[in-house]
């Protein structure tokens, strides 16, 4: 009980990782899958947050006087979380692009119906 | 069958995460625990946020590591999108003449109004947040995106009416000039790309953290651009 209450925050983010995953794998229209990879991605910059959480925490913000030092959380995952969820939003775009030019080139999404995909 | 195999695969990424994850400590209490508030050396995450505001003049401590400590990365994350726009552009510009654009319908009242009311108070709301990305929550990434959504929301609301294109790449083109300007006049000064070479002022005050506000202006326009001319070019590739 207390292990699965210990990590619940890592449990949330590895479950949306796993649905990611089962969507990257299961699903054959291309929307789907990007929007799988999206949850990967979603799920491991939670993770990345996680990392740095301090348990009863503040923001790394100086808002007020009160702001303790002590308290906050690592500010250094939190920053990195920016630079990855910005690269994460490039990628989402650059795939969409690729469905766009595979629909007009194909007439279809569905993965199993594009004959040269197959594997 | 395709179920179930990625079921089992399924599984056994989730043991693996388990096995490896379920010794180490929650969140940054290991670090906490191991090295001490007070050894700031060994946890760099603790040394800016005791050190950062003194260093960088940045209250908001990710702004100070963003751009303050780490502005090179920051550098790189901007070209990122910049060449993921501009390979975008390049993918749906092959496509050609199929992306010929059909006559929408026409959005209905309440949508039109709605956005139009909307779409100041988003960029006025985009450029608070870039600007105060060193004192308060969000920074030049956060208020571009809003800036963003802005021109998502003309495209919702507004049918027909379309970006200016031209308008677009320039500030984009400008705005991503003067980070690297501000970078090299750093280099120029004190020997260091992007150094923090303004002064830094009172912390709580909006004119202070040396470089950082007008770096975060660059970027929060930048990638309002950038993002908008995502937008256009999508909406435009589904017709």
């Amino acid at each position: 009980m207390s292990l699965l209450a210990d990590y619940i925050h890592y449990v949330g983010c590895f479950a949306l990782v796993l649905i990611g995953l089962y969507v990257v794998l299961v699903k054959s229209n291309l929307v789907k899958v990007i929007i799988g990879i999206s949850l990967i991605d979603t799920g491991v910059n939670l993770f990345l947050v996680a990392t740095g959480y301090l348990r009863s925490g503040t923001a790394p913000i100086f808002s007020s006087a009160a702001a303790q030092p002590g308290m906050m959380v690592d500010p250094v995952p939190q920053a990195l979380v920016l630079t990855a969820i910005v690269i994460g939003v490039s990628v989402l775009a650059l795939a969409l692009s690729l469905a766009v030019r595979l629909y007009g080139e194909y007439g279809t999404l569905d993965l199993r119906k594009i004959k040269e995909l197959k594997w | 069958m395709r179920k179930l195999i990625s079921l089992v695969v399924l599984l056994a990424v989730a043991a693996g995460l388990a096995l490896s994850l379920h010794r180490g400590p929650f969140g940054a209490e290991g670090a906490k625990a191991e090295a001490g508030l007070d050894s700031d050396k060994v946890n760099f995450g603790r040394y800016y946020v005791h050190e950062g505001v003194k260093e960088t003049g940045a209250t908001n401590i990710v702004s100070s590591v963003v751009l303050g400590y780490r502005g090179f990365d920051t550098l790189g994350e901007v070209a990122v999108l910049f060449i993921a726009a501009t390979g975008l552009a390049a993918v749906l510009h092959l496509a050609g003449p199929s992306r010929g654009k059909r006559d929408a319908e026409p959005a209905s009242l309440v949508v039109f109004t709605g956005c139009r009311f909307l779409f100041p108070l988003l960029l006025l709301f985009g450029t608070y947040v870039f600007v105060h990305g060193h004192l308060t929550p969000g920074g030049g990434f956060q208020g571009g995106a809003m800036i963003a959504s802005a021109f998502l929301l003309i495209y919702l609301g507004c049918r027909g009416r379309a970006l200016n294109e031209k308008g677009l790449r320039v500030t984009e083109s400008l705005s991503g000039l003067a980070f690297v300007a501000v970078g090299l006049a750093g280099l120029a000064v004190g020997g260091a790309f992007l150094l923090n070479f303004l002064p830094t002022g009172s912390p709580y005050s909006l004119f202070s953290a040396g470089i950082i506000p007008i770096v975060y202006v660059a970027v929060g326009l930048k990638v309002g651009c950038e993002l908008g001319g995502i937008i256009d070019r999508l909406a435009g590739g589904a017709g």
